[in-house]
């Protein structure tokens, strides 16, 4: 009952990753398509145009919402993986323990960073 | 394999089958035998025949040898198959390549161990289930069912229970727990039987940490399904109707109800009587 | 329970994750579904602490994507490209499928056998192709026209 929940919010993290992610990919490696067709900026790793966009509102709110999926979604897989090998239930308590201490780690750095820029 | 198969073509096939003898406690082996093949020899049919002339030795389960009893499944060439329903030179006409179904223990010889697939399949409570079990245990009519309702299930009701499915199935290769196509396919049979009220019962077997959520996918268990039963799809629309019900998309099923039985019979006026019989008794 | 003891374990293991075997297409997807999803993880959590770098000011940002400039890395993030797209294409699939969808209706047994699998096959390769394209776009920006 509650592994079958989880999948459910697997699946619906893993939909909005995909958008979000979509849009990130286009900006970041599709960025030579995109500005010979007119749109984006020539360099989007370039500081300056790094540190001006984590100054916008909107970037910072779907920084962070994409962390929080992607992180979901990622160590939720990377679970179930491992919960497959037919480990001892020890190894597997720990486990579980062990990434949802990491994903909600990697979560709190990654949204101190992005809040940290965008109040700077 | 006498004066009645000379007058046919024959082929020779390598039959290269793995033997293990628990007793010995050696490990397993594969050992050779040559197999004269005429047209429509099936793979069961080579076994007997290497039993009956070359080694009275060898050990495997057969019963009906017509693809219903489900008791001879084998890991053929590479590919989980039913010995009685495949023809030998329709699969090769060098070498066979004949070991137990891998997933499951080995016996002995060609034997898998079926114990914990049945408790899989039992844990997942494979019948139908009523509220009302005054009304079930004795009944006072019959449930109604259309038709449509029928086709719903009727698919994954035609299991056989060979196994065939959970040694394609790449997570029961590592996890021994997983519930397993078989089982959550039968789940799935009862729950979307209109005349079943078990959902909420089986919801424990079927959506845990071993059930539907492990599985992804991966196709192979309809692929080998010698009956059409379609196991992955059972679990689709098992996870379906999870989903939707979890977002509440989806509201139960309504109930069916017991037909009462006519108490009094009234003739149909449009149709005509039948006629008198003329054999006297 | 003597006997039981001898009976011998057969389970393919980690080689019935890996191999596909004679199985159907979708077998292989769930295979590659899985790798590209680890080598996409590894990098994520690479990618975390690469761009919280912002923290520490724009001098450290920019040394810190000098050092991904190199031919390795970018060979590298072109690698993570080409999973992503698959792994969002193919996702993208099994979204529709795991659900149940696409797939048809539950029908009569009738020989020869069609299952739900064959009937979504189409959809699989419509999102192969298109995988491809992307990963040919991809290419064609990280090695051409970037710079």
């Amino acid at each position: 009952m509650r592994e079958s929940k989880l999948w459910v919010y697997h699946l619906i993290a893993g939909a909005v990753i995909l958008v979000l992610l979509g849009i990130h990919m286009f900006i970041m490696h599709l960025d030579a398509i995109l500005y010979s067709l007119g749109v984006g900026s020539q360099n989007p790793i370039d500081s300056g145009v790094v540190f001006a966009r984590s100054k916008e509102l909107f970037f910072m709110i779907t920084y962070i919402i994409l962390l929080g999926t992607a992180l979901y979604h990622g160590l939720y897989g990377f679970k179930n993986i491992l919960m497959e090998l037919t480990l001892a239930q020890k190894s597997e308590k720990f486990i579980s323990g062990f990434l949802t201490l990491c994903g909600v780690l990697l979560f709190a750095y990654g949204t101190f960073a992005a809040v940290f820029v965008f109040m700077k | 394999m006498n004066e009645n198969n000379s007058t046919k073509n024959t082929t020779t096939v390598i039959f290269e089958i793995l033997r293990y003898n628990p007793e010995t406690g050696e490990k397993p082996k594969m050992q050779e035998y040559n197999v004269q093949v005429y047209k429509g020899m099936t793979v069961l049919d080579g076994l007997n025949w290497i039993k009956e002339n070359l080694d009275p030795s060898l050990v495997w389960r057969s019963s009906c040898r017509m693809g219903v009893c489900g008791s001879c499944g084998m890991f053929i060439n590479g590919y989980p198959r039913l010995a009685c329903n495949n023809q030998i030179l329709k699969i090769s006409n060098k070498k066979l390549q004949i070991k137990p179904l891998p997933n499951f223990d080995i016996i002995r010889d060609l034997v898998p161990d079926l114990e914990g697939f049945f408790q899989k399949h039992k844990s997942v409570k494979p019948y139908l289930i009523r509220k009302d079990i005054q009304e079930q245990n004795l009944p006072t009519g019959e449930y109604f069912q259309s038709p449509d309702e029928l086709t719903n299930y009727i698919q994954f009701a035609y299991c056989i229970k060979c196994g065939l499915c959970l040694s394609a199935c790449p997570t029961v290769a590592t996890d021994e727990r997983f519930t397993g196509p078989q089982a959550l396919a039968q789940a799935w049979r009862y729950n979307s039987d209109s005349r079943d009220e078990g959902s909420d019962e089986r919801i424990k077997a079927v959506h845990d940490e071993i059930g539907a959520s492990r599985c992804h996918f991966a196709g192979a268990c309809s692929d080998v399904c010698p009956k059409g039963v379609d196991p992955s799809f059972a679990i689709q629309l098992l996870k379906q109707d999870f989903f939707l019900k979890t977002l509440k998309l989806r509201k139960d099923e309504k109930e069916t109800h017991v037909i009462p039985t006519a108490k009094k019979y009234v003739p149909n006026p449009k149709i005509p009587e039948a006629p008198k019989p003329t054999v006297k008794k | 329970m003597k006997v039981e003891r001898l009976h011998r374990k057969n389970n393919l293991g980690l080689a019935g994750w890996i191999r596909g075997g004679r199985y159907g297409l979708e077998r292989y997807a769930y295979t590659l579904h899985r790798i590209t999803g680890l080598g996409i993880l590894l990098y994520f959590l690479l990618h975390i602490f690469a761009t919280s770098s912002r923290i520490w000011g724009p001098e450290f940002w920019e040394k810190t994507m000098d050092l991904f400039e190199k031919p390795v890395f970018k060979f590298g993030e072109y690698l993570v490209f080409v999973a992503f797209a698959y792994h969002a294409l193919n996702g993208i699939r099994l979204f529709i499928t795991e659900l149940g969808f696409g797939m048809g209706k539950p029908q009569r047994p009738v020989i020869p056998y069609k299952n739900a699998v064959r009937r979504q096959r189409p959809l699989l390769i419509v999102a192969m192709i298109i995988a491809f394209v992307l990963i040919v776009f991809g290419g064609l920006d990280f090695y051409l026209l970037g710079n």
